[in-house]
């Protein structure tokens, strides 16, 4: 693609590559992924467990160090950075979304959620201030004094991406946000996440679950460590609901 | 969509036709502008020659096919009432056990006829299907995301959403099995 057509993407990775082990047993996790990623862009990448979207993910937010290739994010590249640049990256550039929330269980929600802030370096008056506001977003203003353990799934999730938040990050990276949610919870995060692409934030989610994919605007699927198909997202199909229902002829 | 909806609809007290589809509208919210008020009127003639419902104040049953087509101008403005028939039809229907059948075999026989012919690439299809069912998915979806907590119509929704999710996990089967068979 022509330099200039990319129109500055905010994530943008050539030729990446993550291998584990050497000689006979080694696994290429991720094999020469080429990806950008917009400004703004809502991305969900699906394929089979163990396919590597998960490393990828990881690799993308500075969690992992790539084996081979080049990873830019926000026109600084980062596939070289030392432990300390990962970690500040890691700190200030991105949020993460887990599957099993990793909350702290001993925390309220608002401590959880402030915590990133008080990490790097806020004081805790803007650390609790940004908490209460990041809450509020989120609909759990009557629950920060709640620990997790009192919290429902969905709730405990909107907390972790409340957190996530904490630091105003460029991008978003969720792992299987809905995998341990029902399916009034994954409604919620739904809900939650196109507030958060509404407000411009760039997203990309990794999940088996075809409802988060659906609303996403692009869906990348992935096989053996490589990215073998792309799918644009659009609407258009709103007057047939309701044959989806049953109703009308 | 089957007389017995309209019916049913009418068995918490009577209304008129107009009142019939506001009835309708809140139980479906944005799924309610794809039926169409000719619908709801067809329904009601039907059920009224049926002798399951009658006009109030017209007398009840045996009356109402004299009465001539519940139909046509003005049926709106008519009030419309179970007989002690429809009571009896609704009560039935309410136990019946029934459940829309999934149309899964043709499907699986144009991916089967494509590949003996040699027609088409049955994974071609199959992701052709796919991108389909994420285009309604995403509108389900968001339609669900527009509609306020606890809503009937969300809970519709949320149905139509899982259906469609159950039918690409299928397509992904499909797919896999696909792939497998063509390196074979």
């Amino acid at each position: 693609m022509n330099e200039n057509d990319s129109a500055d993407p905010l994530v943008r990775c050539r030729g990446l590559r993550k291998e584990y082990g050497s000689g006979e047993g080694m696994v290429r996790a991720v094999d020469e992924v080429d990806l950008e990623v917009a400004r703004g862009e809502a991305l969900a990448i699906m394929g089979p467990s163990g396919c590597g979207k998960s490393t990828l993910l990881h690799l993308l937010g500075g969690l992992d160090r790539p084996t081979a290739g080049e990873l830019w994010l926000g026109g600084r590249r980062i596939d070289r950075l030392c432990e300390r640049g990962l970690a500040q990256l890691r700190r200030h550039d991105v949020g993460f979304v887990f599957q099993a929330f990793h909350l702290m269980d001993e925390l309220t929600a608002e401590e959880n959620v402030e915590l990133p802030a008080l990490l790097a370096g806020r004081s805790p008056r803007d650390a609790r201030q940004r908490a209460r506001e990041l809450l509020g977003e989120v609909g759990l203003a009557d629950r920060a004094d709640h620990l997790p353990s009192a919290l429902s799934g969905g709730q405990r999730q909107r907390v972790a991406v409340a957190r996530a938040l904490a630091n105003e990050p460029q991008l978003v990276l969720a792992d299987e946000p809905t995998g341990n949610l029902d399916s009034a919870a994954t409604l919620e995060v739904l809900r939650l996440f196109e507030d958060l692409h509404t407000a411009g934030l760039t997203l990309v989610v990794v999940t088996h679950d075809e409802r988060i994919a659906a609303t996403a605007d692009r869906l990348i699927s992935m096989r053996d460590g490589a990215l073998v198909d792309e799918t644009r997202l659009v609407g258009g199909t709103r007057g047939n609901l309701g044959d989806l229902a049953g109703l009308g002829g | 969509m089957q007389q017995e909806v309209v019916l049913a609809m009418l068995a918490k007290e009577p209304s008129s036709g107009s009142g019939l589809r506001a009835r309708l509208n809140d139980a479906l919210g944005p799924l309610g502008e794809a039926m169409n008020d000719g619908q709801i009127y067809v329904n009601l003639s039907r059920l009224e020659k049926a002798g399951l419902i009658a006009r109030q104040g017209i007398g009840m049953p045996g009356a109402g096919a004299g009465a001539g087509a519940g139909a046509g101008p003005g049926a709106g403005r008519k009030v419309y009432q179970l007989t002690a028939a429809g009571q009896e039809r609704v009560a039935e229907w309410l136990t019946e056990v029934s459940w829309p059948k999934p149309d899964l075999a043709e499907f699986h026989l144009k991916l089967v006829a494509a590949a003996q012919a040699g027609l088409a690439d049955p994974i071609g299809i199959v992701d052709a299907q796919r991108r389909e069912l994420l285009r309604r998915l995403r509108d389900v979806e968001r339609a669900a995301m527009a509609e306020p907590g606890g809503s009937q119509a969300g809970l519709l929704l949320e149905g139509i959403a899982l259906r469609l999710q159950a039918d690409l996990r299928w397509l992904e089967a499909c797919e896999r099995a696909w792939t497998d068979r063509r390196y074979r």
